[in-house]
């Protein structure tokens, strides 16, 4: 068991780390709702009076958010894998999970 | 030409092949090696049962009559999976932690363990899925006619009942050969999930080459594909809202409920990091097999006027002479309708006979007293014939409905009753105030909706509701059309019916969540599911016999000690026939070591122990309870044995101190005795030799006969006093004496002790404070001036000071009168304190003179009196407190 108890709220100032992974979270949260936007979003388009948007122009826009979400998603669990969880922090990593995220985790501290 | 001997020959060694690949796969996970098994990509094409048959034929029809609207069937779940963080994790993470082995069972565990829940949700599932099944029949049997109809000579069509029969026989059989192969406590099956990937690869291959071929081979390149659909009719943006909206929600949420989902998603997850690649990897995989829907569909309608836009999938490459790409395209689709049918009927099963079949068995046998082998055969002949049942219900569907309405229809029908889970299920994630009665209440009224408004017409007008209740509403009542509930006029008939459902669902949830009061268990369960991630750790899952019985072993060494339980295990292991230290987790084996462990820690926590790592019996609440209790016991029990240690360490000092105390006292005694006799034989010695000299010498002078016989009184009466002490301390000991009560004040009988004890002589000074001593005392004043003389006395005596003064000081502390003699010699050693009131007490040979009887006697008497004497320590010389009640209680005689 995990000798850290966590008695009511958490630290106010985190480890850069640790911040760095929880905005990578929010990230991952927010990623979605962003999709819903934009997936909503040409729902609004009227297109010119008796010259309506074409398919093929949606087709366009939608494949190309597709893509775009995928390669978001892509990157944001990239990153995702990189540092360990918090609450696991604590516990201890396995030692081939702490190379990875060794290994890994400059980017994610510069970015 | 490709007829129909070619296309069942290529189907059933298609057939052959995933027979094979499931069989290789189920063999090397039994042997431990099939780590590619476990690969993130394996999860992430087992999740691609999402596109069915539907997919695969529907999307181009679904696009050809609406457009774009197609893509909402794959925005939804893509927008899910890439929000993976908020809800799948916690699926995933719950279902690992708690074991699930369905929806049902997700649903009924949260709510309690309620079986009723689970019996509604798998009913729910059974007729949502149904139609699904019959939808996958009907493609496939589809696919047959289309080549039929082009073949050669043949001529007339095929029986499609009787397709769909065999087509049903077959995958019932597959089904039932690689889902119920064995009964794994956590039901994961990965021969059927490696033949379900391969199945995934197919079919994006498939319909990719279709897609290719369309734009390139037919089309002539990008550009011109892209003018084609423009010019086609349906090249304007032309979606509605509400279905646009409506639809993605409504794919979004039947990809978080659907059971055969839910089977490869939760239930056979191997590690909780797949979803991290399934997150972008599966919307990647939906955007490919969507990406040549609208061409397909677009050189369909214009190549392929008039026959059914749900097939131009496969009659494109038909009606162009590809026979090789069509027989690739028809694969594609068998692929989607086959892995569809089989992880369905796999997940359907589990449930049925889980939250059915089984209940009702154990129950009629009695339940309680069977053996664990009975019940495995019962579990797997109750899913071999659900699962039979299950494809069997799909068929029926198929042969009523006559397989006339469109495939994406169908589906739709499907995806909002499967979507009645979600209330319950994202509110029991995520809301620990849900309640069982909640998720009933939302349920039934969600699904009730979704039959009457949805279900029940989509068999068509005047099937099964007539064509007044359509019309008129129920009972007339026209607030009760089922396409205009409430009145609500002019809407999709889809998405009026998803809206209302949902909403009266939710509502319902919430607002008798709020109202109902929960059971301790429904409560319990909810904080574990809700707060699962402070309750799990990130990865358990016990797989494979000897892994278990070597964590068995790990948890038995500490409780029981190393040699001991690498005995024990080496010794069952013998029994079963078996080297080493890890014999096989047999039922028997269990009980022993169980029993073994509840000597050490209490039955019901060696049976949460055992329970937690074979994880088959799970842990119940009436474990946890029994552990409670027996925790409380014992800790009641070493609280009494703390007490009781601390009472005997007590009594020990006590008893250490008395001896203590009596060992100095012999000494004494002896110290006494010797002093005794030798008190008695000095006045004796001189008595008696005044008296030989009395009488032998003659002609004594009379002075010197008085002055011997005066020693020889004195002498005499020294004796007399000593013997009278001892007499009067035995007196006062037995409690004989009796208390001759007289009136005085303190001063007199102060001033009375201190000239009997020898007056203001030189050698002491007594100091006193006279203004203090004017109490009026009610007592025997006689024995109180004996104690007042003897402290001063004694004070004389043994004072060791070059000007030896007496400080007497009086005081009242409350009722109780105190007189205290302190002097200003040495006092007395601390080792003595103990002792001075003893008999017989003397403390060195100072300047001797008292046998030791004083302060004894003095002792005594204030206790007649109902006071004490004390001795004070910390004071500048030897002091004695002498307190003595005023509201005078004599003493019992």
């Amino acid at each position: 068991m995990s000798a850290a108890p966590k008695p009511g709220p958490g630290p106010v100032f985190v480890e850069r780390r640790a911040y760095r992974r929880r905005r990578l979270v929010d990230a991952a949260r927010l990623l979605p709702i962003l999709g819903v936007a934009l997936v909503c979003l040409p729902l609004l388009w009227t297109g010119e009076r008796e010259q309506p948007m074409s398919t093929t122009y949606a087709m366009i826009y939608f494949f190309g958010l597709w893509l775009a979400l995928v390669i978001g998603a892509a990157l944001l669990s990239r990153y995702l894998k990189a540092t360990p969880e918090p609450g696991d922090a604590a516990d201890g990593a396995t030692p081939s999970e702490n190379s990875v995220a060794g290994s890994a985790n400059g980017p994610a501290g510069g970015a | 030409m490709a007829t129909l001997n070619i296309l069942v020959l290529v189907c059933l060694s298609y057939v052959a092949l995933l027979f094979a690949v499931a069989f290789a796969a189920d063999r090397a996970a039994l042997r431990g090696r099939g780590t590619w098994l476990r690969s993130p990509l394996v999860y992430t094409l087992s999740l691609s049962i999402y596109c069915t048959a539907w997919t695969f034929y529907g999307a181009v029809g679904f696009a050809a009559r609406s457009g774009l609207e197609f893509l909402t069937i794959y925005l939804g779940p893509t927008l899910v999976v890439i929000g993976w963080w908020w809800a799948l994790r916690k699926m995933v993470r719950v279902g690992r932690s708690q074991r699930i082995t369905s929806i049902a069972d997700l649903i009924s565990s949260r709510y309690g363990k309620s079986n009723t829940l689970a019996v509604f949700v798998t009913v729910l599932a059974v007729v949502g899925t149904t139609p699904y099944i019959a939808l996958q029949l009907q493609s496939v049997t589809f696919s047959f006619a289309a080549f039929a109809e082009t073949g050669p000579g043949t001529g007339q069509a095929l029986n499609r009942d009787v397709t769909a029969f065999w087509l049903a026989l077959g995958l019932a059989l597959f089904t039932i050969l690689f889902g119920t192969r064995n009964l794994d406590a956590n039901e994961r099956h990965h021969g059927v999930v490696m033949a379900i990937a391969l199945e995934a690869v197919v079919k994006l291959f498939a319909l990719l080459a279709v897609g290719v071929f369309v734009v390139w081979g037919l089309s002539g390149g990008v550009s011109e594909t892209l003018a084609r659909i423009d010019a086609s009719k349906i090249a304007t943006w032309d979606v509605s809202a509400s279905r646009w909206v409506g639809v993605t929600a409504l794919s979004a949420a039947a990809f978080l409920c659907l059971p055969r989902m839910f089977q490869v998603m939760v239930v056979e997850n191997e590690d909780e990091d797949h979803l991290r690649t399934a997150a972008w990897a599966f919307p990647a995989y939906l955007m490919l097999m969507s990406l040549f829907v609208v061409p397909i569909a677009v050189v369909g309608l214009d190549l392929l006027e008039g026959t059914n836009p749900d097939l131009f999938v496969l009659s494109l490459p038909l009606s162009q002479g590809q026979d090789g790409l069509a027989i690739l395209a028809f694969l594609g689709g068998f692929s989607s309708a086959t892995s569809m049918v089989i992880v369905a009927a796999i997940a359907l099963s589990t449930m049925v006979s889980n939250h059915i079949v089984m209940p009702i068995w154990l129950n009629m046998t009695g339940g309680s007293a069977v053996i664990s082998g009975d019940v495995r055969q019962v579990a797997l002949l109750a899913r071999r014939l659900s699962i039979a049942g299950v494809v069997f219900l799909g068929y029926l569907y198929f042969t009523i409905s006559g397989g006339g309405t469109a495939l994406a229809k169908i589906g739709l029908v499907s995806f909002a009753g499967v979507a009645q889970f979600l209330p319950a299920l994202l509110g029991g994630l995520f809301w620990r105030g849900a309640t069982r009665m909640g998720a009933m209440t939302g349920l039934a009224i969600g699904s009730v909706v979704w039959l009457y408004s949805l279900f029940l017409p989509s068999f068509g007008p005047a099937v099964i509701l007539s064509e007044g209740i359509m019309q008129q509403g129920l009972l007339g009542l026209s607030w009760l059309r089922p396409q205009a509930l409430f009145g609500s006029e002019g809407m999709d008939p889809l998405v009026h019916a998803v809206m209302w459902s949902m909403l009266l669902n939710t509502a319902g949830f919430v607002l008798v969540s709020l109202l109902s009061f929960p059971k301790p268990i429904e409560r319990l369960q909810g904080a574990q599911f809700v707060n699962v991630y402070e309750h799990s750790p990130t990865s358990g899952g016990w797989t494979g016999g000897l892994a278990q019985t070597e964590d068995l072993l790990i948890m038995a060494q500490r409780i029981m000690g190393p040699t001991q339980a690498q005995t024990f295990f080496a010794g069952a292991a013998g029994g079963q026939g078996i080297g080493g230290y890890l014999p096989e987790p047999s039922p028997d084996f269990l009980q022993a070591l169980e029993r073994e462990l509840s000597g050490s820690v209490g039955a019901a926590a060696a049976h949460a122990m055992v329970g937690q790592i074979v994880g088959g019996a799970s842990v119940s609440v009436e474990d946890l309870m029994a552990v409670a209790d027996e925790t409380a016991q014992i800790m009641e029990y070493s609280s009494k044995l703390e007490a009781k240690s601390a009472e005997l360490t007590r009594t020990a000092r006590k008893l250490r101190e008395a001896n203590d105390k009596l060992t100095q006292l012999s000494r004494q005694k002896d110290a006494f005795l010797s002093q005794v006799s030798h008190e008695l034989r000095t006045p004796m010695t001189s008595i008696r030799a005044f008296s030989e000299i009395l009488r032998d010498t003659k002609g004594l002078k009379a002075g010197e006969a008085g002055k011997y016989a005066s020693v020889i009184h004195d002498e005499a009466i020294r004796l007399t006093r000593l013997l009278d002490d001892l007499l009067d301390l035995s007196v006062l000991e037995n409690g004989q004496v009796n208390l001759n009560v007289q009136s005085g004040t303190l001063a007199d009988l102060l001033d009375r002790a201190a000239a009997a004890a020898g007056g203001e002589a030189a050698t002491l000074k007594i100091r006193r404070r006279r203004g203090d001593e004017d109490i009026i005392l009610s007592t025997d004043l006689d024995r109180l001036a004996q104690v007042f003389i003897n402290l001063i006395a004694n004070a004389r005596k043994y004072c060791d000071a070059a000007q030896p003064v007496l400080t007497i000081e009086t005081r009242m502390s409350g009722e109780t009168l105190l007189v205290d003699f302190t002097d200003n010699g040495s006092g007395i050693p601390v080792d003595k304190q103990d002792v001075i009131f003893e008999k017989f007490s003397r403390i060195g040979d100072t300047k001797a003179g008292g046998a030791g009887l004083g302060l004894a006697i003095c002792r005594e008497i204030m206790a007649r009196l109902g006071g004490q004497v004390t001795y004070l320590p910390g004071q500048q010389g030897a002091a004695f407190r002498v307190s003595l009640p005023l509201e005078q209680r004599v003493a019992a005689q």
